[in-house]
């Protein structure tokens, strides 16, 4: 096999047994890699009922067949398991270099199965792979953990968990490399429920491509227009993913307390990616092989939220920030850098805080049970810290906004799509977002269908925001392109400047893998239609295509979209028709068959 | 006519974050960002109001306007 290392390796936590075997290739070359190899594995071996917590379930690492090669910006590797945040299929996706360390310690990917009686980590040196006691990791941060990991051999690179998955926070997750992280649908947790705190791994070979002449012209092109494109090129380099921030609040669709006011905050400037870059901004960074450089080195030099680390990109700024009315930059970085130390989705983390302060202010929850109020950044880092130890009110935070809601008896105040906490754009603003968040195999999710790209920012071309026409279609394709981008194990961003001629041509070159470029669009369909068909057996329904009744019955109270609603019952009959399932959001036989799930 | 001007990114380098402008009455944001010297095939998303406007929109008094280069994020 070229691309693919053609080996994967199975842990057996139960038994301790760590084995070697040879990559499925019929399922690579349907399912490419990463989030489509890893969901085949997984759906294939785990019961779809199962409880995220048991043993039973298993939590897999896999890289994609651009992990670790020339092409542009591909440093990807996603963690896939059930998830304990909502019980979908979760495929949790970060950057940083442990996939290709993996890979060049010649390992496509690692499943683990069962569940440790003592903690443990996974040790990989190239071909000696073991599993050792981690009884002294247990308990640490991801920091100190990693450091502790690094300090044998300074080049391995380490994926872990901190307290957070330790105690089974429900939103917790998988760190790699300080700040990188496999962040959503609470895959940490499932690891600390295996008692596996960490994987180190060294790899010093290299991958092979099936014709590299032609594969170093497939990635020098895909890598020029990355370059060129002024987005992949310059802005995400200069602003990072904050430059969001203005824009999207500009456009009236940055969700303020909990999407409860118009979206529209008055200090967004601020937290802004500008505000960012011009007070705090050490550095960029990139991931392995990556051009773009979109990562963001921030120091808080003084003060009470003294602290510096990686970030925080344009998500945990929102959550954290205009999210619960907080316009301190710096409370906002310290929490998202606690977020990393402690291994946890800021996404979630906020959004469940916003929902308990609403709560708070509308009188369910008594003060003297949580004395939460909007626009405290003090607040904000005491809750992250008290969330990931499960101390006093964090214990209950750390069941999401879901459960917290649900406890008290408005659920209605969860801005939850299938129970995961949506990210920073009101689809109030945006129709198109709004079917993405409801018909996202992991729930409330912007990167599994970013049609903010050609809602908002004019890219590749510009669409009506408000309009619900062609969005069905738009959608559709955004979902199944974004799958093959995850599978291959590159970088989402590449897509701004990217498109499906680049990819599937670094794709072909690579592995041998003789497909049209439709055929690779076709893979990313399999995979979405594969996830879907594990959340039905899960006891997902179409009923869980939905969103929160304010999104579809509150009017926008302000701004340049006041008034909307989003229209999900005009787009979202359309949507399954397109995708060839029946009215009840069931794929139809026919269907399956032409993509070959059947 | 008023109109407030509001640059983002690197549009804010050698000019300003926000100002009101005072404009004559047919100007269009074209004329806007001509008068700023914002070379046009930099432009990205550009905001009249908060709705998608394009160059040769005309302006009217008590707009606001938002000038973006091409950048993007998620």
């Amino acid at each position: 096999m070229f691309a693919w290392t053609g080996k994967i390796l199975r842990v057996n936590l139960t038994k301790g047994t760590v084995t070697a075997e040879p990559l499925n290739k019929e399922y690579a070359e349907k399912y490419i890699g990463a989030r489509g190899l890893g969901t085949k594995y997984f759906v294939e071996e785990v019961d779809a009922k199962v409880d995220p917590l048991s043993p039973e379930n298993k939590i897999i690492f896999m890289t994609g067949p651009l992990t670790g090669t020339f092409a542009g910006s591909a440093g990807r590797y996603n963690v896939v398991t059930k998830g304990l945040l909502n019980g979908t299929i979760a495929a949790s996706n970060s950057g940083g270099t442990f996939g290709p360390e993996l890979k060049y310690a010649g390992w496509d990917g690692i499943i683990f199965e069962g569940q440790s009686p003592e903690p443990v980590y996974l040790s990989i040196y190239n071909d000696k792979a073991e599993l050792l006691p981690a009884g002294e990791l247990w308990g640490q941060d991801v920091f100190s953990t990693t450091d502790a990991l690094k300090a044998k051999d300074e080049e391995a690179k380490v994926a872990c968990i901190g307290p957070a998955g330790e105690n089974l926070v429900k939103f917790a997750c998988v760190v790699n490399e300080y700040h990188r992280a496999a962040g959503r649908s609470g895959v940490g947790a499932v690891m600390g429920s295996k008692k596996l705190k960490a994987i180190v791994v060294r790899g010093t070979g290299g991958i092979k491509v099936e014709n590299p002449q032609a594969f170093l012209e497939a990635a020098k092109d895909a890598r020029q227009k990355l370059k060129e494109h002024p987005v992949t090129g310059e802005g995400l380099a200069a602003y990072g993913t904050n430059v969001l921030v203005n824009i999207l609040n500009e456009h009236g669709g940055l969700p303020v307390k909990n999407f409860s006011e118009a979206a529209v905050f008055p200090n967004a400037d601020k937290i802004s990616g500008e505000y960012q870059a011009e007070k705090y901004l050490v550095r960029n960074k990139g991931c392995f092989g990556c051009s773009i450089g979109c990562g963001r080195v921030t120091d808080i030099a003084k003060g009470p939220f003294k602290s510096s680390g990686e970030g925080p990109e344009y998500e945990a700024t929102w959550t954290f920030g205009a999210n619960l009315a907080i316009d301190d930059f710096e409370a906002i970085c310290k929490a998202n850098f606690l977020c990393n130390e402690l291994g946890m989705d800021p996404i979630t983390l906020g959004g469940t805080i916003a929902c308990a302060v609403e709560m708070v202010d509308k009188g369910i929850i008594p003060r003297s049970v949580a004395d939460l109020r909007w626009g405290d950044g003090a607040m904000l880092v005491e809750m992250t810290r008290k969330t990931a130890y499960r101390q006093g009110f964090g214990d209950e935070l750390a069941e999401g906004s879901y459960r917290l809601a649900e406890k008290y008896g408005y659920p209605e105040f969860s801005m939850t799509a299938k129970k995961q906490e949506m990210p920073a754009y009101d689809p109030r603003g945006q129709q198109g977002i709004g079917l993405n968040y409801a018909t996202s195999n992991r729930g409330g999710c912007h990167v599994r269908g970013y049609l903010t790209s050609p809602e908002v920012l004019g890219i590749p071309e510009k669409v009506d925001p408000d309009a619900t026409e062609g969005k069905p279609a738009l959608l559709k394709l955004f979902q199944d392109l974004t799958a093959l981008v995850d599978a291959a194990g590159l970088c989402l961003f590449i897509t701004f400047a990217n498109g499906l001629p680049e990819i599937s041509a670094q794709l072909r070159t690579a592995t041998g893998l003789d497909l049209s470029d439709d055929e690779f669009l076709a893979a990313g369909e399999r995979i979405w239609n594969m996830e879907r068909l594990f959340n039905l057996r899960a006891g997902f329904s179409k009923a869980d295509d939905t969103l929160p009744p304010r999104l579809l019955n509150e009017p926008m109270k302000d701004g340049p979209h006041k008034g909307r609603v989003v229209q999900l019952d005009v787009m979202l009959p359309e949507y399954y028709q397109l995708r060839g399932w029946d009215e009840d959001g069931i794929p139809t036989a026919e269907r399956l068959t032409e993509l070959g799930l059947d | 006519m008023k109109v407030k001007v509001k640059l983002f990114a690197n549009f804010r380098k050698d000019r300003f974050k926000e100002k009101d402008m005072e404009l004559a009455d047919d100007c269009t944001i074209g004329w806007v960002v001509d008068h700023l010297k914002i070379p046009r095939k930099e432009l990205g998303v550009i905001f009249l109001n908060g709705l998608s406007a394009e160059t040769d929109t005309v302006l009217k008094d008590g707009d606001t306007l938002s000038i973006f280069p091409m950048v993007g994020g998620g």
